[in-house]
């Protein structure tokens, strides 16, 4: 709605938002649920107020990747489904649905969050594939940090199938103590940018509102791992060192809510 | 033959209200096998001999002389096309959209463009739904600053209240213009806060719509949130 | 006959434990989650409104359209491929078809309402799970309807008659084998909740037609069930405690 865009506008000028929120708070309740769908290996549901999207990791074995013999892999799939927005239709992924996939993907990857070598079995012939997989439920707004916080717990809440020792025939129903190796907890934070006023946590209504995002994935030692720009406006040197700040300070915060959640 | 639910009661379609003649059906319900069964998810209304079920949800259904907010989404060659919320857009004609003469030559998006908000009424409904709506009577105009938010349409009764009484109770105590669409589009014009106590206000009255005794717990919460009692928030003459 | 005791210890009329949930998803105009054993469906409705491409639409009544998924992760074996497989367009199908007698949208001409299931976790009786679903989340976005469609399986492992089987027991000679002769049919139903007339037949098996019709007995019972369940989570989203008043 145009009207409730050129309030927000106005009102980032003097530190203020739609729904009372200080620029820099996120909205309650933000919630971490793990154990969700008993045929996924790890699973989650993150809540950040109405917006909410579950993820789910599934293991496969497959050859290894010619380049990378020893080693295993990940990746990551958005669906945003036509059941949690009126904006979203059936069909093949939009670019939205890409965008967030590989921004998530980057964040994980690049971080080397999941040691991929501890994932090969036989080299060259056999190793462990990670796929996660983050369902939309309601957007109701910053599905970024939505996403990567579900992928990140389904990880942490992951375990190894049985596999027949014999057929090497991996079984789905039943699974063993074995996590997945994980080296590193990166989570990304994207920033927004309002009428020259950062803020995180957006509303749909903000997203639609913003000049430029910037989604920062970074660990819990504060090591960037990946980052994405978007919106149509450029950001100058000065904002992108404000936003890092920024967003490694929230990605700490969800970091704790997310240790506290899996306790 | 007999009734078997009571006033008020929360009823699913396909429910039964009554057997037997002795009962008519109203609104939202439907005769069958001489049972008398709700069509919708509603409140029981027992009228004399009629049963009627007020919907808790669903679509509006446009009436005319119904107020509505909708937004400008096309412009054609001689009027506005307006999204209302619904499966069907209205058709706002030029002659309509000004008391002052449009010439046929005139740029009609300097008077209403694309994204422009404006509150309309409802003038002529078909039986395929295609919507007249005018802008040329007092408190009919385009938006201009504040916010709008979106409530189920079903429950733009309950935000009005009797007489005006619990829109007049939100504005008393936020200082916030409010112009209540029959759609469920409400436009909130105030301060910040107010205008945010506002829709915090109309969020409540639309998830508690069912409950009654619903202005004085509505009074106790803003009262509790403004630190202050205002006794007679009635307007002199209620125009709602 | 072999197959005595049901493999989770149910009796044969009983259904696994269920858990209904009206108005789930804020930014449908309806919605539902429904959980049955570890079987779970989310629907969302959205509607009346605008449908496209123009050739779809109906001037004289509003189009039922419904989509079936099931999440890449919610199957008991290899990860699911997403998109819309040849099952999931056939599932949606049947579900438009069991939900339409009781639609009334003869007010909302050339508009569609869609309903959207997806499911997080699967154990058999997906569609069924589907439909009932659907059913509430229709009811909670105030669509017009004749009645409730209440679904539920019902069927034969070896020779006893049975609701709601799981996909152990849709696979008995796998989990039981001594059951290595058993036939086992799986019928999903769903039913008028009160006409008891059926607007879901499926049949995947081996029965003979009193088996068939024994079963058919068996789900006016079992989808009672259902609909006690359905009733209390549209009744429980407004009954719910005062929170913030």
């Amino acid at each position: 709605m145009i009207i409730n865009k050129e309030t927000i506008t106005q009102l980032a000028a003097v530190q203020k938002r739609l729904d009372g929120r200080k620029l820099h708070d996120y909205r309650q309740p933000l919630l971490i649920e793990t154990d969700i769908s008993w045929t996924a290996e790890g699973s989650a549901r993150v809540q950040i107020g109405e917006t909410v999207v579950m993820a789910g990791v599934k293991l496969s074995l497959e050859k290894p990747y010619n380049d990378t013999p020893d080693e295993g892999g990940i990746m990551i799939n958005v669906e945003l489904l036509p059941l949690s927005s009126p904006d979203y239709e059936p069909g093949p992924p939009s670019i939205k649905a890409v965008e967030l996939a590989r921004v998530v993907d980057r964040g994980i990857r690049e971080a080397q969050a999941i040691d991929l070598k501890k994932l090969c079995i036989t080299p060259g012939e056999k190793a462990w594939f990670v796929t996660i997989d983050i369902m939309s439920i309601n957007d109701a707004g910053n599905l970024f940090d939505a996403a990567g916080l579900a992928s990140l717990a389904a990880l942490k809440s992951a375990h190894f199938p049985v596999v027949d020792e014999k057929t090497g025939a991996i079984d789905y129903k039943q699974k063993t103590e074995k996590s997945l190796p994980l080296r590193k907890e990166p989570l990304p934070v994207t920033i927004y940018k309002i009428n020259n006023s950062l803020l995180v946590d957006p509303t749909r209504e903000e997203e639609e509102t913003a000049q430029a995002r910037l989604t920062v994935a970074s660990d819990a030692k504060g090591s960037i791992s990946a980052m994405q720009k978007g919106g149509e406006e450029p950001l100058s040197i000065e904002e992108v060192s404000s936003i890092i700040d920024l967003a490694i300070e929230k990605s700490a915060f969800l970091r704790q809510i997310l240790t506290k959640s899996l306790q | 033959m007999s009734i078997v639910v009571n006033e008020r009661d929360i009823v699913i379609p396909g429910e039964a209200l009554a057997e037997g003649l002795d009962f008519l059906p109203g609104d939202n319900t439907y005769r069958e096998n001489e049972k008398i069964y709700s069509k919708v998810l509603g409140l029981v209304s027992i009228a004399g001999r009629v049963l009627k079920i007020t919907p808790l949800s669903g679509p509006y259904i446009f009436k005319p002389g119904d107020k509505i907010i909708g937004e400008v989404i096309d412009i054609l060659m001689s009027g506005w096309r307006i999204k209302t919320g619904t499966a069907y857009t209205a058709m706002l004609s030029m002659q309509d959209a000004s008391s002052r003469f449009i010439r046929k030559d005139e740029d009609l998006s300097r008077i209403l463009a694309v994204g422009d908000y404006v509150v309309v009424k409802v003038t002529k409904v078909t039986s395929q739904n295609l919507i007249d709506v005018t802008m040329k009577e007092p408190g009919l105009h385009k938006v201009n600053g504040g916010r709008i938010i979106k409530i189920n349409s079903q429950k733009v009764p309950r935000v009005i209240g009797k007489k005006g009484s619990m829109i007049s109770l939100i504005k008393a105590h936020t200082n916030c213009d409010i112009t209540v669409g029959q759609n469920g589009l409400i436009w909130l014009r105030g301060t910040p806060e107010g205008e945010q106590l506002a829709a915090e206000a109309i969020k409540i009255i639309e998830q508690k719509s069912h409950q009654e005794g619903l202005t004085e717990k509505m009074e106790q919460f803003l009262v509790s949130r403004t630190g202050k009692k205002i006794e007679n928030y009635m307007p002199e003459e209620s125009s709602e | 006959m072999v197959y005595k005791q049901r493999l989770d210890g149910r009796k044969d009329d009983e259904l696994r434990p269920m858990e209904a949930k009206a108005g789930v998803i804020p930014n449908a105009d309806g919605s539902a989650s429904f959980k049955i054993g570890k079987t779970w469906a989310i629907a969302a409705v959205y509607g009346p409104r605008e449908l496209y491409p123009r050739f779809l639409q109906d001037p004289q009544k509003g189009v039922l359209r419904c989509h079936y998924g099931m999440m890449p992760f919610s199957g008991s074996g290899e990860r699911i491929r997403p998109g819309n497989s040849r099952r999931a367009q056939e599932i949606a199908m049947v579900m438009t078809k069991s939900l339409e007698p009781v639609v009334d949208l003869s007010s909302f001409p050339n508009a569609v309402v869609d309903v959207f299931v997806d499911l997080p976790q699967t154990d058999a009786g997906t569609r069924c799970a589907a439909i009932s679903a659907a059913s509430i989340a229709l009811a909670d976005a105030g669509i017009p309807m004749k009645d409730m469609i209440c679904s539920v399986a019902v069927g034969k492992v070896d020779t006893k008659i049975v609701a709601d089987l799981t996909y152990k027991e849709e696979q008995i000679h796998e989990f039981n084998p001594e059951s290595h002769d058993a036939t086992v049919a799986d019928i999903p139903v769903a039913m008028i909740h009160n006409t008891k007339e059926l607007t879901l037949l499926q049949l995947d098996g081996d029965i003979t037609k009193e088996g068939l019709l024994q079963a058919l007995e068996l789900a006016k019972g079992a989808t009672e069930k259902i609909y006690q369940l359905q009733k209390k989570a549209l009744k429980e989203k407004f009954l719910m405690g005062e929170k913030q008043l």
